[in-house]
């Protein structure tokens, strides 16, 4: 009997460590929204390099202004790139949904979420992992979404990788030709990006980080004081 | 025609009322003179707890119900217009998602203490029951309130739920297509899972809870010990064990209330969606028929459930048989009090059979909540199967050895 406890312990404790997790990519990455001036860095890249095709229709170009400190002059000047919108518009595209299937065989997903459905590591990987593959339409593959539909748009910046395998049967990526960014240039790059996609699926981080800590020490003297009057009413009852 | 004076002789505008309205004899019957037992420990704070809970569904729930918008094409976006536009929305929102959650963890805690205490025994039976109805009920409405959202996970927990209908011999596919309203999960399902969310099963819950209460009050608050405090009072017929539960354990319960929030709040401040445990990452894309999630599970309060649902096999033509077992499971709960047929009530009284029962219970529970969460393959079935037979063997076998179990000699008073 005190076996089968054991094992069923055992069992409990070591089934989240066998369970099967989504693989997020060989690097790590943790995001951080708190640095404004990354996820400042990250809008601007991603209206540069992304939203031609993908859009951000649950974020509107005012919140993201409000929550990166941008005013609303250099918003305009610097982020807002689609005609006839105005600051209060949803981040959408110039591209219709039909055009992109039609040229890429899927339409480019909205990624206001796209941190939240997978995590901020695995967006981080996938900008980082495109790697040449000749048999796939665009020439190139990607090592967390398998037969990718996107043509790597980051390889002016990042370079051209492919995949080899050496004799132990190992995989690991080797650079083909140079982009225009260094290694730890184009890690930034993609850090920005990353946290600014962070932000896009939660911009309420930044409120809640700031008022958590107030609501908790609240609570805290809320405690105190409950204890203490707690202990007054108890001094009698034996 | 004169007023008969009111017993409680108060004057003013509580006498006006009390001529009128039993306001001093509630106050007094429920909480200025309802006498509970002095010895409350941890496990007694979570009763209060799930009421609070309870309040806080509703007030969170009354203005979500404000801004969401049921349907297929517009649940998804509205529910991410509360959490960008609406002012404090987000706040509003993770309070409702996580507070399904804490309800839950509150309820198993406060049903895992009456089996501890025994406080489902002669003559508490009344209490258990309209507990057990209330859990029931509970999972009806967090099942709706989570398929609201409308993401993808909503989509296909919905359908695997509404799927369990069709195993139902004969009529099953009929009923399942009548009550989605569709062949699948669709507009139609939606609205009428938000009606019932919103009014149809609140409705009953509050009843619930309130019929809980009243037979609480009738015959009084178990206690650690499980001895009754009626049986010894002074002269005044006040039990000698008893405090009136306010002031006593209304500050008792501020203290865990406190406590409570304080865990609650690091929740929502600091980590809302709960790991991916309360809103998972298949949630945030809206639903889409054709795309299976990689993994589709219940949210983590159902884990038990649905890993007798999967352990068992379809057999002879029908896949009834996890049904059963699985409703089984829950219509167990409803028999405890008469299972139980050790001579005391509480575990401190108890022998070594029953602790060690209670023991390998609580260790099946976990292992079961979390094999429910996983993908299945044969060994994982391997255990969710002993699991199954484990959790109906702690009942069905509960009259045997409760019986056969040695247990201590019981105080005639309580101890502190």
């Amino acid at each position: 009997m005190r076996r089968l406890i054991v094992v069923l312990t055992f069992m409990t404790l070591l089934a989240p460590v066998l369970s099967h997790a989504e693989d997020d990519g060989p690097l790590p990455f943790s995001a951080d929204v708190g640095n404004t001036a990354s996820v400042q860095r990250g809008a601007h890249d991603f209206v540069s390099y992304c939203s031609a095709c993908h859009t951000l229709k649950y974020l509107r170009y005012n919140q993201m202004a409000a929550g990166l400190d941008i005013p609303e002059k250099q918003l305009k000047q610097n982020l807002m790139f689609v005609g006839g919108l105005k600051p209060s518009s949803e981040m959408i595209n110039a591209m219709s949904a039909d055009d992109g299937k039609a040229w890429f065989g899927k339409a480019p997903p909205d990624l206001t979420l796209e941190a939240e459905y997978h995590n901020p590591r695995w967006v981080y990987n996938y900008l980082q992992n495109f790697y040449l593959d000749p048999k796939r339409p665009n020439g190139v593959n990607n090592l967390l979404l398998k037969n990718v539909a996107m043509p790597d748009v980051l390889w002016s910046l990042q370079g051209w990788q492919k995949q080899v395998t050496d004799k132990d049967g190992a995989t690991y990526f080797v650079t083909v030709s140079k982009g225009s960014m260094t290694a730890d240039q184009f890690n930034g790059f993609v850090t920005d990006v990353t946290n600014f996609l962070t932000f896009a699926a939660s911009p309420d981080k930044i409120e809640r980080s700031s008022l958590g800590p107030k609501v908790i020490i609240f609570l805290l003297i809320l405690l105190v004081l409950t204890y203490l009057l707690k202990k007054e009413f108890w001094r009698d009852i034996h | 025609m004169a007023i008969v004076p009111n017993p409680y002789k108060t004057t003013g505008f509580v006498g006006w009322i009390d001529d009128r309205f039993p306001l001093t004899k509630l106050w007094r019957d429920h909480l200025a003179e309802y006498y509970v037992p002095k010895n409350f420990n941890f496990w007694y704070f979570f009763g209060s707890l799930a009421l609070l809970v309870l309040v806080m569904q509703i007030v969170t729930g009354i203005f979500l119900t404000m801004h969401y918008k049921p349907g297929a094409t517009t649940a998804f976006n509205s529910v991410q217009f509360i959490m960008r536009d609406v002012p404090w929305g987000w706040l509003i929102r993770y309070m409702h998602a996580l507070g399904s959650s804490a309800f839950f963890v509150i309820v198993y805690l406060h049903m895992y203490r009456g089996i501890l205490y025994g406080s489902h025994r002669k003559p508490r039976e009344l209490i258990w029951l309209f507990g057990c109805l209330i859990y029931l009920c509970l999972m009806a409405e967090a099942f709706c309130g989570y398929v609201l959202p409308w993401g993808n996970m909503s989509y296909w927990g919905a359908k695997v739920i509404l799927t369990l209908f069709s195993a139902i011999p004969v009529v099953g596919h009929s009923l399942q297509v009548w009550l989605q309203g569709d062949y699948t999960p669709a507009d139609a399902t939606l609205n009428r899972l938000f009606s019932l969310h919103v009014i149809a099963l609140p409705l009953v819950l509050i009843m619930l809870v309130f019929l809980h209460i009243m037979a609480l009050h009738e015959v009084g608050s178990n206690n650690p010990d499980g001895v009754e405090i009626k049986n010894h009072k002074d002269a005044n017929g006040i039990p000698l064990d008893g405090v009136p539960f306010h002031p006593y354990y209304t500050v008792k319960d501020l203290m865990g209330v406190s406590v409570f929030l304080l865990i609650f709040a690091l929740i929502v401040f600091f980590a809302p969606t709960g790991g991916g445990l309360v809103l998972e990452h298949d949630n945030f894309i809206g639903a889409n028929p054709v795309a299976t999630p990689s993994l589709i599970h219940p949210a983590w309060y159902f884990g038990v459930f649905y890993a007798m649902l999967r352990s068992i096999p379809a057999m002879f033509d029908s896949k009834i048989w996890g049904v059963l077992v699985m409703f089984g499971a829950i219509v167990l709960l409803f028999f405890l009090p008469w299972l139980d047929r050790s001579p005391v009530k509480s575990i401190r009284y108890k022998g070594a059979i029953f602790k060690t029962a209670l023991v390998i219970f609580t260790l099946d529970l976990l292992m079961m909540g979390h094999l429910g969460m996983q993908e299945t393959n044969l060994t994982y079935l391997i255990f969710t199967r002993i699991g199954t037979v484990i959790y109906y063997a702690f009942f069905l076998l509960m009259p045997i050895y409760s019986k056969l179990d040695r247990t201590k000699p019981v105080p005639d008073r309580v101890t502190s």
